[in-house]
Formats: C-alpha cells, sequence, structure tokens
C-alpha cells in the first residue's frame, strides 16, 4: 500500500517534470529526451493501473518509433537549438502562462466537483484476476471492437500514402535545394 | 489504492503542460511533441477510469488512440518537412500566410 503511493507520486512527479522540461527545451534533440522520461513515467503508471498490455505498447510505439520519427526528422532537417529572439511574440509570456494555470484550475475544478459529490466515490476496488494482460485485451478487441480495429488499418494507410505524398520531393520548378 | 482522482488531477496537469507547450513554444516540433504529450494526457485519463469500472474497453480505447497518434506523427512530420523546404523555418510565427 505505502508501496502503491510512493510509486504513483514518484513516477507523477517524474512524468510532469519530463513534460516541463520538455516544452522549456530550445534544442529539439534534447526535448525528445525529456519526452521520452515523460513517457516512461507515463508506462510505469499504466502497469500500476494494471493495464500492461497498453503500458508495454506505450513503450514500444511512442519510445520506440514515433519518437524516433521525431528524431529522424530534426536530424534530417539539421535543426540545431534556434533562437528565435529577433521578433517580439504578439502575446507576453507572462498572459501565456496565466492562461493556462487558469486552464489548469478549471480542469481540476471539474474533477474535484465530479470526483467528490457526483456518482464517482474514487476508491478503486481490487482489480479481477487477469485485468490487463494481452489475452482478455485481444479477446475484446478481437471481438466487439473488431470493425474499429479493421478501419485502424485503413487510417495506416492513408497516412502512409499521404506521409509519402506529402514529403515527396517536387520534380519540377524549384532549383533552390534546401534540403 | 490511490483513488482515481489523483490520477485525474495528474492527467489535467499534463494536459495543461501540453497545452503551455502549445502556447508557449515556438518550434514546430515541440509544438507538435506538445500535441503528443496532450494526447498521452487523455489515455491516462481513459486508462484510470477504465481500472476504476473494472472494464477493459478503455485499453482498447487507448490502443485505437496510439494508432491515431503514430498516423498523426507520420502526416505531420511530412508537413513539416515541407514546410521547412519551401520556407527554411520552423518557427511557428511565419506561417502566417492564413491570416494575410
Amino acid at each position: 500500500m505505502v508501496l502503491d503511493v510512493v510509486i504513483f507520486y514518484a513516477a507523477a512527479v517524474i512524468a510532469v517534470f519530463g513534460a516541463v522540461m520538455m516544452i522549456m527545451q530550445r534544442n529539439p534533440v534534447a526535448s525528445v529526451m525529456y519526452m521520452i522520461v515523460s513517457l516512461v513515467a507515463q508506462a510505469i503508471l499504466y502497469i500500476q493501473l494494471n493495464a500492461m498490455f497498453v503500458g508495454a505498447l506505450l513503450i514500444i510505439v511512442y519510445a520506440g518509433a514515433i519518437l524516433v520519427l521525431f528524431l529522424f526528422v530534426i536530424m534530417l532537417l539539421n535543426l540545431r537549438g534556434e533562437r528565435f529572439e529577433g521578433e517580439r511574440p504578439k502575446m507576453s509570456l507572462a498572459a501565456k502562462y496565466f492562461l493556462v494555470v487558469i486552464f489548469f484550475l478549471e480542469v481540476a475544478m471539474i474533477v474535484r466537483e465530479m470526483a467528490f459529490t457526483g456518482p464517482i466515490s474514487g476508491i478503486m476496488t481490487a482489480a479481477p484476476a487477469g485485468f490487463g494482460d494481452v489475452k482478455p485485451v485481444a479477446e475484446i478487441l478481437f471481438t466487439k471492437y473488431i470493425y474499429p480495429f479493421e478501419l485502424t488499418s485503413v487510417l495506416l494507410l492513408v497516412a502512409i500514402v499521404g506521409a509519402v505524398i506529402m514529403a515527396k520531393r517536387e520534380k519540377t520548378g524549384e532549383t533552390e535545394e534546401t534540403l | 489504492m490511490i483513488p482515481i482522482t489523483h490520477y485525474l488531477i495528474l492527467s489535467a496537469l499534463l494536459f495543461s503542460v501540453g497545452a503551455a507547450g502549445v502556447i508557449i513554444s515556438r518550434n514546430l516540433i515541440i509544438v507538435f511533441m506538445s500535441i503528443e504529450l496532450m494526447l498521452n494526457a487523455a489515455n491516462l485519463s481513459i486508462i484510470a477510469f477504465s481500472r476504476y469500472l473494472n472494464l477493459m474497453d478503455g485499453h482498447v480505447f487507448v490502443f485505437l488512440v496510439l494508432t491515431v497518434a503514430a498516423a498523426e506523427a507520420a502526416v505531420g512530420l511530412a508537413i513539416i518537412i515541407t514546410i521547412f523546404r519551401r520556407r527554411g523555418s520552423i518557427n511557428v510565427d511565419h506561417f502566417n500566410l492564413l491570416k494575410r
């Protein structure tokens, strides 16, 4: 029980720390690294919530594939820590932070209202055996949600075609090569 | 057991950090990663509710959201490459064609 609380708070602090450092970095590569830190902490939280399969998937798909794709693009574009000091932003930084804090307080208030007065008592009961393992999740995925699952393949196909068409170098015109 | 409220607050916090990244950062790639972070924050609350209700349907939703995130990353990064090739910059403030 105590271990649960310790793990939760450690993972939560690391997740938020990684996220904050991610948006603070000037160098996009460092930003990607902090994002991975945040994602691993979130995967720990998933596993604590008995979502073994999805937690593993988060690390494999996000840290292993999506963020590597980000790294590829950053290195392809040869980006370094670019400074955007020259032009002034239209909105001051303090105003932006203020907006974000207000937004967080609003969401937190919604959660608080819902949790303490609504139908949700907030206390979790013990999970049934095998909850969140690969087999039960796959059983639901391939029976109840078979059509959304099949549609996913169409989505991925469209994404592949779109990405290839979008990033393809145009043959005609444009003699200047920035890449 | 940790009450579900803690997870929801954490999810809101992560989502707010992601929103902050979108508003504050002027690097297009970091903006894009912040969007991914917001997707993940939503995933965390889905997983928490799924555990709370002891229903595994939420895991399937998160699975689908991960797929959408992968597709989004592929297309979005292709757009970023195209933009960089045309304008030579990834500063978000430079992309104001629609506002003119």
